[in-house]
């Protein structure tokens, strides 16, 4: 199977508008001027790799990953799984997964973070891992808190875990956010709302699992992620001027 | 009716949000330790062939402020144009580099290798170039860039022949300040907007 094809062009009417006044900072945030497009090269289509050796015994699980002497983070302990995918709908193996996360009490370990919740001193908030050779991954966690945001007068940001991933190709390159089935504040959230797909936006809320949930241990939710695909077609044109 | 193509869509992006450097630079957002190895803190090692360069600036947003919260990454081939995992490559340029605004000037720095010139589809040869990548808090969707460098012939480059018009093609120009050294300003928005790009 041919993997040299160039990327498939972004659809951006699935991504978020980057000027949406909702969400207050993108005003001053988003570009005015079009997007240059171009049918990607090298640049794109080449990507950073990562060895196994990067990654850390604990580093997938972030219930003992940041504590001192092995007693586990506060929180309900969830099971975040799922594949990471191309638009042609064959796996990603092999790429770097990292999640960063408040608290069970909705607080980041970040020094910019003053939140009344307090810190879980057993709880640092990040994980990474390598999708193996089916693309799949899966992070050990617990469910991350709700928490206020200066926005408008009461915003507050619905339970999520950010996610960040690689693909084979810089091209590829996409930070998005995981969303709970169930939670009310989704449908309140500006940041969310910047996804205004209402189906693309329901990709973004991992469901419950319960068949990979383990009895008296944890409940799992699973989160597929699709990265852009590259064209499999092989008929290639000469662009004269372009 | 017809056939069903059976693409997926891609997922949709989402804003890297304010504390994105926990997740991707953990001793920057204060939590040394966190991982025996940290992603991308160079782009090169020890014995990189070319000549090594630090390009500085900053990242402006629609009201000049310098944002104090931007991350970046950045994407390159070696001294002979020629990107990690292609035969030949530079094995001490691993090509990503992870990097910050400073939290109280905004300014970030890159050190690297300078890039040589790539070969485009149809033989065209695109001048040097890094990739950049940009995402912050209010920024929906990773913006991506590129830094050319203005002691380069970047006549020919295919993607600066593209930019209609003509000054804004200066925003993707890295000044020389020194030697080996370069100054390179990203404008989210208004006056010198950088041309940002849909590739």
């Amino acid at each position: 199977m041919s993997d040299q094809g160039p990327l498939i062009p972004r659809n951006r009417d699935m991504h978020p508008d980057p000027y949406f006044p909702d969400y207050k900072t993108s005003i001053l945030r988003s570009p005015k001027q079009a997007l240059l497009s171009m049918e990607s090269g090298h640049s794109e289509e080449t990507g950073p790799t990562f060895g196994h050796s990067l990654i850390g015994a604990l580093d997938n699980n972030l219930i003992l990953n940041w504590s001192k002497d092995g007693s586990p983070a506060i929180g309900e302990r969830i099971l975040v799984h799922g594949r990471v995918l191309d638009e042609n709908g064959r796996a990603v193996p092999n790429t770097l997964v990292e999640i960063w996360q408040a608290n069970a009490g909705g607080r980041y370990r970040h020094k910019k973070d003053s939140y009344l919740a307090p810190l879980d001193p057993n709880f640092g908030g990040c994980g990474r891992t390598l999708t193996d050779e089916n693309g799949r991954y899966q992070f050990l966690t617990i469910r991350p808190g709700a928490y206020p945001w200066p926005n408008r007068g009461n915003d507050w940001r619905p339970m999520h875990i950010h996610f960040s991933v690689y693909g084979h190709s810089f091209g590829q390159r996409l930070i998005t956010q995981l969303y709970f089935e169930g939670d009310p504040l989704i449908d309140r959230c500006p940041i969310a709302a910047t996804v205004r797909n209402r189906s693309q936006l329901e990709t973004l809320v991992a469901p419950l699992d319960m068949n990979n949930s383990r009895p008296h241990d944890f409940l799992a939710y699973k989160f597929d992620i699709v990265l852009r695909g590259r064209r499999q077609t092989m008929f290639e044109n000469k662009l004269e001027g372009m | 009716m017809v056939q069903k193509l059976d693409f997926l869509v891609e997922t949709p992006s989402q804003t890297a949000g304010p504390y994105v450097h926990i997740g991707l630079m953990p001793t920057y957002a204060g939590n040394p330790g966190y991982y025996h190895e940290e992603v991308a803190v160079s782009p090169i090692a020890e014995g990189a062939q070319g000549e090594i360069i630090e390009i500085t600036g900053q990242v402006f947003d629609g009201s000049g402020w310098a944002m104090r919260d931007a991350l970046i990454e950045s994407w390159q081939p070696d001294a002979a144009g020629i990107f990690p995992g292609q035969p030949g490559a530079d094995p001490a340029v691993s090509g990503l580099c992870r990097f910050a605004a400073d939290a109280e000037s905004g300014i970030f720095t890159l050190r690297t290798v300078k890039p040589g010139a790539v070969m485009a589809r149809g033989g065209k040869l695109q001048a040097p170039h890094i990739s950049l990548w940009v995402v912050a808090r209010g920024i929906n969707v990773g913006l991506q860039t590129r830094i050319y460098f203005e002691d380069e012939d970047n006549s020919a480059d295919p993607l600066l022949a593209r930019i209609e018009l003509r000054p804004r093609v200066e925003t993707l120009i890295a000044k020389k300040t020194a030697p080996g050294k370069y100054r390179f300003d990203i404008r989210l928005q208004g006056e010198g907007e950088t041309v940002f790009l849909d590739i």
